[in-house]
């Protein structure tokens, strides 16, 4: 029981301060697991790359399959429901004030400040998931292999319209050769 | 009792076009902007595009999943409590189905060996993924030397001391842009108030 009971804790929280959206909350689900000694990094991985390969959104996924890994199918119903919570009980509670203040010079300052750490925190996340994951780092110091597909990846997603999920499964059939 | 049944109907409409939209929503809230446009604007005639466009932006701006706010904003806006209650059903039921399934499969072949050399491909595509997402994010975020100056500093400081608490340095973010403002206005008026005084001696 105590695990349901900090799962959900866990999960609340994350979905109360993941502003940005799924890739936002990535590392800091990284920290709790770390934290609670839930998932080691390689697995946490491995469960990104399925979040991100199928459809809807990555906060939710991630947190549904990470509570499948941890407790089992119960525990996806409540990481979901947890991570959804925060933002639904904002907007069911204060929704109309949000289109009221969005643009208060208060607001905007905060966001003007909260954007650029919220880019540090994921750009942190990245580092350090190829360090622990030995793509950089690791014994070699940097592992050629995967450090190429790293850098086409990194350039074919910021420079062709080519699908993040394509992407991942080519990527395993290109390991199943390589590794 | 008549209108009772068209709420009814409604807050199935709505859960059912939500369930749709879900399932082919990859990559999040972003890629689900304009399924939802014509769906919600050209053909249920729900909301009015302008409307859409403001809940977008607010859906950004509160924390959580893009798609599962304005999924709820959206049903909110139509129906009240009970229609915001029907559309994040609809979003969320179906890739939460799909992900489980995913998650069982990944469990029960995770210890074939191709399916390990397969994950070991996989690895540094997730941090590419990561990475970009950074990237993208950063052309609308890093927008002067101010914001940039914020992100070094992040960075660095999360690199150098890695206990750092991620929430407690996502609420300093914001404090630094609620500061940085008030000392620029300031500084503004000061500036405005020396030029005045500057003109009038002139004067």
């Amino acid at each position: 029981m105590m695990m349901y009971v900090d799962l959900f804790i866990t999960f609340f929280k994350l979905g109360l301060v993941s502003f940005g959206g799924g890739y936002a909350m990535i590392p800091l689900i990284q920290k709790e697991m770390e934290v609670h000694h839930w998932l080691n990094m390689s697995t946490f991985t491995d469960l990104i790359a399925v979040s991100a390969m199928a459809p809807g959104p990555i906060a939710t996924n991630t947190a549904t399959i990470v509570g499948y890994k941890i407790i089992g199918y119960s525990g996806a119903v409540v990481a979901c429901i947890a991570v959804t919570l925060p933002s639904v009980l904002l907007i069911l509670v204060i929704g109309k004030l949000f289109f009221k203040y969005q643009d208060h010079p208060l607001v905007k300052a905060a966001f003007y400040g909260l954007r650029p750490t919220i880019i540090g925190v994921i750009a942190y996340a990245a580092i350090k998931f190829a360090i622990s994951n030995g793509i950089i780092g690791g014994s070699n110091f940097i592992d050629i292999k995967s450090s190429i597909l790293l850098v086409v990846a990194f350039i074919m997603l910021i420079k062709t319209k080519f699908h993040p999920a394509y992407l991942i499964l080519i990527s395993g059939l290109i390991g199943i050769v390589i590794f | 009792m008549k209108k009772d049944k068209r709420d009814y109907k409604l807050l199935f409409e709505l859960f059912l076009a939500f369930f749709k939209i879900s399932p082919i929503t990859f990559g999040g809230g972003f890629a689900m902007i304009p399924i939802m446009e014509d769906v919600m604007v050209e053909k249920k005639k729900w909301l009015e595009k302008e409307k859409l466009v403001d809940i977008f932006a607010v859906s950004q701006s509160i924390p959580g999943a893009i798609a599962v706010n304005s999924a709820t904003f959206v049903g909110y806006q139509i129906a009240g409590i009970p229609g915001a209650l029907a559309a994040l059903v609809g979003i969320v039921l179906p890739t939460f189905g799909i992900i489980l399934v995913l998650g069982v499969l990944l469990a029960s072949f995770q210890h074939n060996i191709h399916v390990q050399a397969a994950l070991e491909g996989i690895r540094p595509v997730v941090v590419a993924l990561i990475g970009s997402a950074a990237y993208k994010m950063s052309r609308v975020s890093i927008v002067d030397k101010t914001s940039l100056a914020i992100f070094v500093v992040c960075l660095a400081s999360l690199l150098v001391f890695k206990s750092l608490n991620l929430i407690l340095v996502i609420f300093l973010g914001a404090m630094v842009g609620i500061s940085i403002s008030k000392v620029t206005k300031t500084l503004k008026q000061t500036v405005s108030v020396s030029q005045k005084k500057v003109s009038s001696e002139k004067l």
